[in-house]
């Protein structure tokens, strides 16, 4: 299948890659790229684990084209933490238990992220539909709840 | 989900891109958010040999206040962009009510309001994998011979499923089509839909919805949407009601009903204006209900009984309407 010159950014750093027009997003992040923080759940919209950011809203990455997001900032579970540190929200999933099997976390911590950029001070309310759409199989959603709150706290502190 | 197959892929800028883009590649299906396309084709339902991406058609884009006072809403700005507009929510509430309503966050982000016109109708047989479909020997609205809702018939049950659709009926929506020529004609929005799981949209392969149009609500309208499904965060409806109505005093001075997820198109409730003139009693709300049963035809298409959700159906329409009429005082 002929292959196209996809430019885009990821984590901040410019790629150009040679890509399939049919590969989807989580398969170029994962294969092409090497970052394989971003999971394959349902493999079909119904679970939010492969949650990324393009232009800093959350995107289901098993459902876009790598090639429809050419010229867009990707961000992936992998570039949260800066020198080393995790970011807040990492950092409280980890002392709030936000993650058990750790599954879905890189996808629930991208979509939390999408939101604090928006609302930096989220209400419980608009913490459970932001994540509406992320499954978790193992914690249940109270520790996943308090931590993005705690991140936030922690973020205007 | 299986392998993605190949095609190509066009990406047109303009309507006269995309008109261009449509005579080079007949059958090309639309790619918008991809939400339910793309779920589609890695489940073998969809196998196109080109897709056009709408995302960069101008003409597509943008939510503008018309001459009239209403609003000109674009087929490809998302249920996200629809949700943040000020003009929308101050003015047609229901609207971005039904937005809400559709899936879940990141889903509204790249989900279109033409796409959810245009959804495709769902069924249990239908919406699975290859090799689920394949032990079960396919089904008539994909590559098999019989219809496994109603095995003795010859006609597709699969459901509508948009959000929107509803919302947009009761306030009167029309719909700019482009045709392959180029050329825009209107209609209004039940105008696009039949009956049929097969066949639900009356576009030609060609046509491509440009915009819905809206005009200002009449002074006093009230307006609402409800939904059921089973996973409340993020389901397709098993039955979805949008009610629009208008009070005088203590009397019910317009009504208006539209219901998804019974169908295989979104359904504008007939015979709704014999109501009005007097007060919504219990009386009359059970006549209200009492225009369903004939209108709709819920099948065992979801994973709850009809049933159920002929239940549902009326009880979300009695108790909406309700409450409009009382917000309405």
């Amino acid at each position: 299948m002929a292959k196209e010159i996809l430019q885009l950014t990821v984590n901040g750093q410019p790629r150009e890659d040679a890509v399939a027009g049919n590969l989807l997003l989580i398969d170029y992040l994962r294969e092409v790229v090497g970052l394989t923080g971003t999971k394959m759940g349902c493999d079909g919209g119904e679970c939010g684990a492969c949650t990324v950011l393009v232009d800093g809203r959350p995107r289901l990455s098993c459902l876009t084209l790598a090639a429809s997001s050419a010229g867009r900032q990707v961000e992936t579970i992998e570039g949260c933490a800066r020198g080393g540190r995790m970011s807040h929200l990492q950092q409280a999933f980890h002392e709030k238990l936000g993650s058990q099997c750790g599954y879905c976390t890189p996808g629930m911590i991208m979509a939390a992220e999408g939101l604090v950029r928006r609302t930096p001070a989220p209400t419980q309310a608009q913490i459970r539909q932001a994540l509406g759409g992320n499954i978790c199989r193992c914690t249940g959603y109270v520790k996943i709840i308090e931590s993005v709150e705690a991140a936030a706290a922690e973020s205007a502190a | 989900m299986e392998y993605m197959p190949e095609f190509t892929v066009a990406r047109p800028s303009s309507l006269a891109e995309l008109v261009a883009a449509r005579r080079a590649n007949p059958g090309a299906h639309l790619l918008a958010g991809g939400t339910d396309l793309v779920a589609n084709i890695r489940r073998g339902i969809v196998a196109p040999e080109h897709l056009i991406e709408l995302t960069h058609v101008a003409e597509l884009q943008g939510i503008a206040e018309t001459s009239s006072g209403g609003l000109r809403i674009g087929a490809g700005v998302t249920l996200a962009a629809l949700i943040e507009d000020e003009r929308v929510e101050a003015t047609f509430p229901v609207v971005v009510e039904a937005a809400h309503a559709v899936a879940a966050a990141s889903h509204r982000e790249v989900a279109t309001l033409g796409g959810n016109l245009c959804l495709d109708t769902r069924c249990v047989y239908y919406n699975q994998s290859e090799w689920w479909r394949a032990a079960n020997d396919y089904c008539l609205k994909h590559r098999g011979k019989i219809c496994h809702v109603a095995p003795k018939g010859d006609h597709c049950f699969a459901a509508f499923s948009g959000d929107l659709a509803p919302a947009l009926m009761v306030l009167g929506a029309t719909v700019e089509i482009a045709s392959a020529d180029g050329k825009t004609r209107r209609c209004a929005l039940p105008d696009i839909y039949t009956d049929d799981g097969l066949a639900h949209l009356r576009l030609t392969a060609d046509d491509c919805l440009l915009a819905i149009d809206l005009t200002p609500p009449e002074p006093g309208l009230r307006t609402g949407y409800a939904k059921a499904r089973v996973r409340g965060a993020i389901d397709f409806p098993l039955a979805g009601v949008a009610v629009a109505l208008r009070r005088c005093g203590a009397d019910l001075a317009e009504l208006r009903v539209a219901l998804t997820g019974t169908n295989s198109c979104p359904l504008l409730i007939e015979g709704t204006r014999d109501l009005v003139g007097a007060p919504l009693d219990a009386d009359t709300l059970e006549r209200l209900v009492g225009l369903l049963p004939k209108q709709i035809q819920p099948m065992s298409s979801t994973f709850t009984p009809p049933g159920y959700r002929r239940k549902v159906i009326a009880n979300l329409t009695r108790t909406l309407t309700s409450r409009m009429f009382d917000e309405a005082a």
